[in-house]
Parts: C-alpha cells; sequence; structure tokens
C-alpha cells in the first residue's frame, strides 16, 4: 500500500485559489441566488411593494402560450444553429485537411469569425440584408424573392439563425479539424486500399471516429444558442417582428428590463439555469463515455 | 496472382530525389522483402506500389498492367501496415469485411470468406470485439485477415511486426511465411530487420539511400554481397572490415598478419571477414588480442582487437571460452570465405 504523504499545513494553497472562489462567488454563486429568490417574488405595477409567492411566477409561466411559443421557437432556432454551424464547419474542416500549400493562412482566416463580437457579427449581417440598402435582398429579388427581414418572421429568423450560425462555424471547425487530424492516416489509407472512395471514406471511417466531438460540440452550440446568441438578436432584429425572434434568452431580458416584471423574468431565468445543468451534466456523463470506439 | 515490374523507378519530394532508379522484376507468387536501414526508401517504395505515393518516374506494373496512374483502390492490392491500421469502430467481423461490401459481394459470400479466413488465422473467437479488446499479435492477424479476405493480386506488408515483442514476432514470422505460401500470392515485405529479412524472403532487395545494392537470394546475399553495406547488413553478427593491401593472392593486414585470399587483385581493398568464418587455429595468420567474450551457450563471441592497432574484430566461436583480457587468440580463414571490396566505391572485387 502506498503511503499517504503529508505536506506540512499552510495558509498558501488556500490564498492562491481564493481569487478564483472569490470571482465565482461574487459574479455567479450570488446572482444566481438572487435570481432564484427573485423568482418567488412578485412586485406591484409601481414598486412599492413586494410579495413573497413562492412557485406562483413558475405556474404562470407554465400556461403563459407565449412563454411556450418562445419555447418552441428556442428550440428550433438553436437546433438549427447547431446543425447549420456544425454541418459549414464540418465541411470546411473536411476539405481544409487536404489543403497543403498556404494550409496555415487558410485556418487563420476560417478561424477569425469567432473574434467578431455578437453584436458587430449581427450589424454586418443586418447591412447585407437591409432590404433597401443589402446587398443579398437586391440578388434575391432577381429570384423573385421580396427580403424583409422587419416585415417577415420567417425571414427575420433565417437571418438571425445565420448570423448565430456563421460566428460559430470558426470554432466548430477548429475542433473538428484537431478532430480529423487525430485520426492516423494509415487507417484512411487502408480505408483507400480497401477501394473506399472520398466520399465513402468521410462517412464510413472519419464521420464515426469524430463522433465524440460532434457529441460535444452539439452541446456546447445549443449552450451557445440558448445564451451566447442575445447580442446577435438584440443587434438584429430585438425579438421582432412580434416576438417571432424572441428565444427565451432574449424573453428573459424583454420582461425583466422592458416589461419590469422582474420576478417573471427571474423565474425564466431560473429555467434556464436549469436547462444548462441539465445540458452540461448530459454532457459530461456522456461525452467521455459514448466514445465510439 | 501477378508478376510486378518496377522500372527506373524515381521518386523525388521537391528538388530532393529519395529513391534513385529501382530496377526490379517480381516473379509472381514470390516472396520478396526490402530491407535496409530507416530512411533508406523502402517503405516510400511500397507506398508507391501500393498507390499512397506518388511516381515521379519511371513505371510500376502489376500483371502486366501500369498502375502509375491508378488508384490504390483499383490496383487489386491490400497491405498491412506497421500500426495495423484497423478501424476502431468496427468489430472484427466488419473490419474484414469492410473491402467486400464496398465491392459489393453478395452477404453469405463476404461471410463465408471472413469466417475462412478467421479460421485459418484462428481468430474466430474474436469476430465480435472491438480491436481494443485484442493484444496486439491479434490485431495484427486481424490486419493480415483484412488483406487475405480481400483475395488480391498483391499483398503488401510494412514492417507488420515491428510493434510485437521478440518472442511473437518469430512466431507471427513463421505464420506469415506459411500463410504466404499457402496462399501463393506475390508478396513485397518491407522491413529493417535482417533477420526477418533472410527467414522470410525468396529474394530481397537491399536498399541504402534510396539505391538498391543488391537484389538477390538470402544464400546470394550471405554468400557474395556485392557491396560493403550489404556485407555489414546482412549476417549476424556483423562482418568485420579491415584495410588490407593485396599482392599475389595475398591479403596483409594491418599489425601484421598475412593471410591468403581468392583473388588475384592488387593494392589498396577492404577485406571482409565474417565472424564465423574465423576458425581458431593456433598457427594462422590472424591474431586477436581478446578485449570481452559474450558467451551465448551454444557459442561465444570473442571480441577484440587486432594487436598493435585500433582496429576491432569479432569471431564466433564453438561452445564456451574463458580467454582472459589482454590474452591473444590466432585465427585462420578459409581463402573462399574472404570478401574483398573496392575501398573508393565500397563495391565487390570480384575474383
Amino acid at each position: 500500500m502506498l503511503k499517504r504523504v503529508h505536506f506540512p499545513t499552510s495558509a498558501l494553497p488556500y490564498l492562491l485559489v481564493a481569487p478564483q472562489i472569490a470571482i465565482t462567488l461574487v459574479f455567479f454563486l450570488w446572482p444566481a441566488s438572487q435570481a432564484m429568490y427573485q423568482s418567488f417574488l412578485i412586485e406591484d405595477a409601481f414598486g412599492l411593494g413586494t410579495e413573497f409567492v413562492w412557485f406562483e411566477n413558475f405556474e404562470v409561466l407554465a400556461t403563459d402560450p407565449h412563454y411556450l411559443a418562445s419555447f418552441q421557437r428556442t428550440a428550433v432556432f438553436s437546433l438549427l444553429v447547431a446543425a447549420l454551424s456544425m454541418g459549414v464547419a464540418l465541411i470546411l474542416a473536411g476539405f481544409a485537411q487536404r489543403v497543403v500549400r498556404g494550409a496555415m493562412f487558410y485556418r487563420t482566416m476560417l478561424i477569425w469569425p469567432y473574434a467578431v463580437a455578437p453584436v458587430l457579427a449581427g450589424a454586418l449581417w443586418v447591412f447585407m440584408f437591409n432590404p433597401t440598402l443589402g446587398i443579398f435582398p437586391y440578388f434575391l429579388e432577381f429570384a423573385g424573392i421580396t427580403w424583409n427581414h422587419y416585415l417577415n418572421g420567417t425571414q427575420a429568423m433565417a437571418l438571425v439563425i445565420l448570423a448565430a450560425a456563421w460566428k460559430q462555424v470558426a470554432y466548430n471547425f477548429l475542433f473538428y479539424l484537431a478532430a480529423m487530424q487525430s485520426i492516423p492516416n494509415s487507417v484512411i489509407e487502408a480505408a483507400a486500399i480497401d477501394g473506399a472512395g472520398p466520399a465513402r471514406r468521410f462517412w464510413t471511417i472519419i464521420f464515426p471516429l469524430i463522433s465524440p466531438t460532434t457529441f460535444f460540440l452539439l452541446v456546447i452550440n445549443m449552450v451557445y444558442a440558448f445564451f451566447e446568441t442575445f447580442g446577435i438578436i438584440h443587434a438584429v432584429t430585438q425579438g421582432g417582428p412580434g416576438t417571432s425572434t424572441t428565444i427565451l434568452v432574449y424573453k428573459v431580458f424583454n420582461d425583466g428590463f422592458v416589461g419590469l416584471d422582474l420576478g417573471g423574468s427571474a423565474a425564466q431565468s431560473v429555467v434556464l439555469m436549469v436547462l444548462v445543468i441539465a445540458m452540461t451534466v448530459v454532457q459530461f456523463r456522456f461525452v467521455e463515455r459514448k466514445v465510439a470506439y | 496472382m501477378a508478376d510486378i515490374q518496377l522500372k527506373d523507378l524515381v521518386k523525388s519530394y521537391g528538388p530532393t530525389e529519395v529513391l534513385h532508379h529501382i530496377e526490379g522484376d517480381i516473379n509472381d507468387g514470390e516472396f520478396i522483402v526490402i530491407v535496409g536501414p530507416s530512411g533508406c526508401g523502402k517503405s516510400t517504395l511500397l507506398r508507391m506500389v501500393a498507390g499512397l505515393e506518388s511516381v515521379t518516374s519511371g513505371e510500376i506494373s502489376i500483371g502486366g498492367r501500369r498502375v502509375n496512374e491508378l488508384e490504390p483502390s483499383a490496383r487489386d492490392i491490400a497491405m498491412v501496415f506497421q500500426n495495423y491500421a484497423l478501424y476502431p469502430h468496427m468489430s472484427v467481423r466488419q473490419n474484414m469485411a469492410y473491402g467486400l461490401k464496398i465491392r459489393k459481394l453478395p452477404k453469405d459470400e463476404i461471410n463465408r470468406r471472413v469466417e475462412e479466413a478467421a479460421e485459418i488465422l484462428e481468430i474466430k473467437q474474436y469476430l465480435d470485439r472491438k480491436p481494443r479488446q485484442l493484444s496486439g499479435g491479434q490485431r495484427q492477424r486481424v490486419a493480415m485477415g483484412r488483406a487475405i479476405v480481400r483475395d488480391p493480386q498483391v499483398f503488401l506488408f510494412d514492417e507488420p511486426l515491428s510493434n510485437l515483442d521478440a518472442k511473437l514476432r518469430v512466431q507471427m514470422r513463421l505464420e506469415i511465411r506459411k500463410l504466404q505460401q499457402r496462399l501463393g500470392v506475390t508478396s513485397i515485405y518491407v522491413t529493417h530487420d535482417q533477420v526477418e529479412a533472410m527467414t522470410l524472403g525468396d529474394r530481397l532487395m537491399v536498399l541504402n539511400g534510396g539505391y538498391v545494392e543488391q537484389f538477390g537470394t538470402p544464400i546470394e546475399l550471405y554468400d557474395r554481397p556485392a557491396s560493403v553495406f550489404v556485407a555489414g547488413f546482412i549476417g549476424s553478427p556483423a562482418m568485420n572490415f579491415f584495410p588490407a593491401e593485396l599482392s599475389g593472392g595475398q591479403a596483409a593486414l594491418p599489425g601484421g598478419g598475412v593471410l591468403p585470399v581468392a583473388s588475384a587483385h592488387s593494392g589498396t581493398a577492404t577485406l571482409g571477414l565474417r565472424p564465423e568464418h574465423l576458425m581458431q587455429d593456433p598457427a594462422g595468420p590472424i591474431a586477436i588480442e581478446v578485449e570481452l567474450l559474450e558467451q551465448l551457450g551454444a557459442n561465444t563471441l570473442i571480441h577484440g582487437r587486432l594487436p598493435g592497432t585500433d582496429l576491432s574484430i569479432t569471431a564466433s566461436v564453438p561452445g564456451h571460452a574463458n580467454d582472459g583480457t589482454g590474452s591473444i587468440r590466432r585465427f585462420s580463414v578459409a581463402p573462399e570465405l574472404t570478401h574483398l571490396f573496392d575501398p573508393a566505391t565500397g563495391k565487390r572485387l570480384e575474383d
């Protein structure tokens, strides 16, 4: 049996981790607990008094058709963002791996969009798709499509999905490229000798072997679409037209800081928090274990 | 089954030529071993035959058909890789069936072939396991199984045994040889291990620095090495080399000894003597000042130097020995077992 090693007790290790613990407490745990507490309160219309109501805010949410619609919208939005950005990243990574000349340059260029702030990314897409000035509506008109995301909810949704997915492609690309490069070359060569063409090699060898990365990215992208797309939506559509692009995280902001329903907004953010905790648990439970080989 | 022709084969990476005008005819059903030190281009040559590396100039033909421009899949070859290159996410059965499925063989035919190969390789009980659940030797068998189910014209082996331990390597070596004889498929086998090369190959191609040093049967290479490189590479322990002065069928060694050689050349030459050809002879011309003994049981290796020089020499004597350091042993060598090489080019001096 191994002997336990005893180190002399000292305050140093506690001191060294103290800043991190302090940051976690002040910026994460305390606000989270505040949100939790807020979600049990209802404030009157003039902000003069608050009442402790236990789960009434949540009960209201559960029956609020707007909230349930937003839930559905968020599911569609995040699934499409994840699918689109991962799909594009996968294709780009597959091709980038075959590039020999100027690979560094090509890869660096592909990673750049990740450095663009969400609001800026949104602003870029707003300009490109501006119904009167934008270049894309101009082209779309030749195809007989009238683009106006200020009026058309589906188009507005498509635009925020595009913008959000575009920004995430770089991140996914990096992970996919790394995963593909970790596959031994000889395995690919063996498949080539076995008679598999490039497409078949991709789907029967490469894709299954990078499935742990796909799963990891799926969780990351869902979380990204749920939470970090606020800036893009705020810049592009502000949740409109109507509520057609009001996803959950935008509704939290809208109800709380615009509608001033602090209790209801806090309850929504608690629901979101539970969702992200659930997703993280799923990721930790399965990402290590559900390796295909 | 097919013969393979390599004609004036050159491989360059940019301006660097790594294989220089390789020539070689491989007969149908022959087992060819390409052997050489690391970096000599042997794997590159094999990969060119496989179609994994492009051919800079020259021609490779398999079964009389030029294959330079063909994809690996169109060359009807199977390859066993050094790291096995099994598909980690597939079971042994799926690994072996992968190539057959791509060729759209009927299911029962695929099953029959996989079972048959598994039978030959004694891996039947592992068919439903994943590669990571197998030992190195078993993975090696699966890799071979994947090659034989395809029933290809040519087997290519890229150092397939170098990841196995010594005992298993000897066993697998014999099995590969038996399998190849049984199937009669033309095979090219790359290794850096000269023992493996000697025991496996019908013929050996010795590569050094991208040049073919010699291409012949193991016994030809051992008896009549074409160059100093081949002489030093083939045979264990390695051949001893000395600068010698030739005149009148005799070679004068540094430090005094004069021994008869089967050559009419005169002038300076490199003399090669195999340790196992040094015969104990109290009146022999070669003296060894003993420095170290290696007792191998059946025989003893005597490491020493020629007295008065710092040229080291190794002799292999049968049985045991207990010479002290610094003592002198004398040896003689039959003239026909001496090897003479041109000191400038390293090429063999013909008798």
